[in-house]
């Protein structure tokens, strides 16, 4: 099996960032296998799988003049698995309701309670200073139905956060 | 009756617009036989175009009626199809028979009026929605050199509920 490496970069965000580091890394010989680049609050961040040519502390070294030029922090870690180990969701999730704290926490610990493994999760602040509005949307596999989930979840209503649940009917053509 | 390969992603016949049908002979009709026992050989597929076989041809085979919940009209084979008509969009999860081990999200039509020709040449109109309306988008895209994957939305475009009716 391939030995891959899970690339961190966090920085402030720019256009280029991404064109100039998988450059490095291509010319270090270095295969990219799956990536999700965000940004967060204005931040540029991106998670990368690296295999191949340069990896370890050898990967440190290749990446740091780029990093450096580009004001990016850096972080390394060697990873199990691979690729073609996807897991196709079941039941998206999507809350929404004013910010408060806790209510990834009161969502998701019901969630979890259900066996419901989450494979993707996103949220946002919308709304304004005034009245922030917090919005989160969830893919994931749930081993229950999807009553059981809506039951279970029906408590948040109360709590002034909503919840809407569906199902995901992955369409194969 | 024969299962015939399935053209995967990058083969460039997979972009090539298909041609409409002008014959309807014994010949379509085993072609039809042959597409439909592929589309039943591969994974649970809902549908399939003629030029996932490298058949550039305007022939598409749609099946839902396995599909638990799902309003669907069963076995439909459809000769020059068009949509005449649609209302409504929505985000779903599609996958490829020529796309393998990729998912994602779609936005589609809720509601199509068509228009098509059955496998012996004679007109047909139908209405379809929700799932099967999405699986005929889906097929019709092939027959216009089209995979789900030129279509793929943002995740965060997801954030919001967007289904409108």
């Amino acid at each position: 099996m391939t030995d891959w490496t899970m690339l961190t970069l966090v920085g402030q965000d720019r256009p280029g960032i991404v064109a100039r580091v998988t450059r490095v890394l291509c010319e270090a010989g270095c295969n990219l296998g799956e990536a999700s680049m965000l940004r967060l609050g204005g931040n540029f961040t991106i998670l990368l799988m690296v295999s191949g040519g340069a990896c370890g502390a050898d990967l440190a070294a290749v990446l740091a003049p780029v990093a450096a030029q580009l004001g990016l922090r850096v972080h390394l870690d060697p990873v199990q698995g691979g690729l073609h180990q996807h897991l196709v969701p079941n039941v998206t999730v999507r809350v929404a309701g004013a910010d408060r704290a806790g209510i990834v926490a009161d969502v998701t610990e019901i969630l979890a309670e259900q066996g419901f493994n989450i494979l993707e999760l996103e949220s946002d602040v919308a709304g304004d200073d005034a009245r922030p509005v917090y919005i989160m949307n969830i893919e994931g596999h749930c081993p229950r139905t999807l009553e059981d989930l809506k039951q279970a979840l029906s408590t948040l209503a109360a709590r002034g956060v909503s919840v809407a649940v569906a199902a995901v009917d992955l369409l194969i053509g | 009756m024969a299962i015939l390969p399935i053209l995967r992603l990058p083969d460039a016949r997979l972009k090539q617009v298909s041609q409409p049908v002008r014959e309807f002979d014994q010949a379509l009709l085993d072609f039809i036989a042959d597409l439909d026992q592929t589309r039943r050989a591969g994974p649970a597929a809902v549908g399939i175009a003629a030029p996932q076989v490298g058949r550039h041809q305007r022939i598409l085979i749609l099946d839902c009626s396995g599909r638990p919940k799902v309003r669907a009209q069963g076995h439909l084979v459809l000769v020059n199809p068009e949509i005449v008509h649609w209302e409504g969009f929505a985000i779903g999860r599609e996958g490829c028979l020529s796309v393998p081990d990729f998912t994602g999200n779609v936005i589609r039509a809720t509601r199509l009026q068509l228009q098509a020709q059955d496998p012996g040449g004679a007109p047909v109109t139908l209405e379809m929605e929700g799932f099967e309306a999405r699986a005929f988008q889906h097929e019709l895209d092939h027959l216009d050199g089209l995979l789900f994957i030129d279509r793929l939305v943002s995740r965060r475009t997801d954030l919001f509920s967007r289904k409108v009716t």
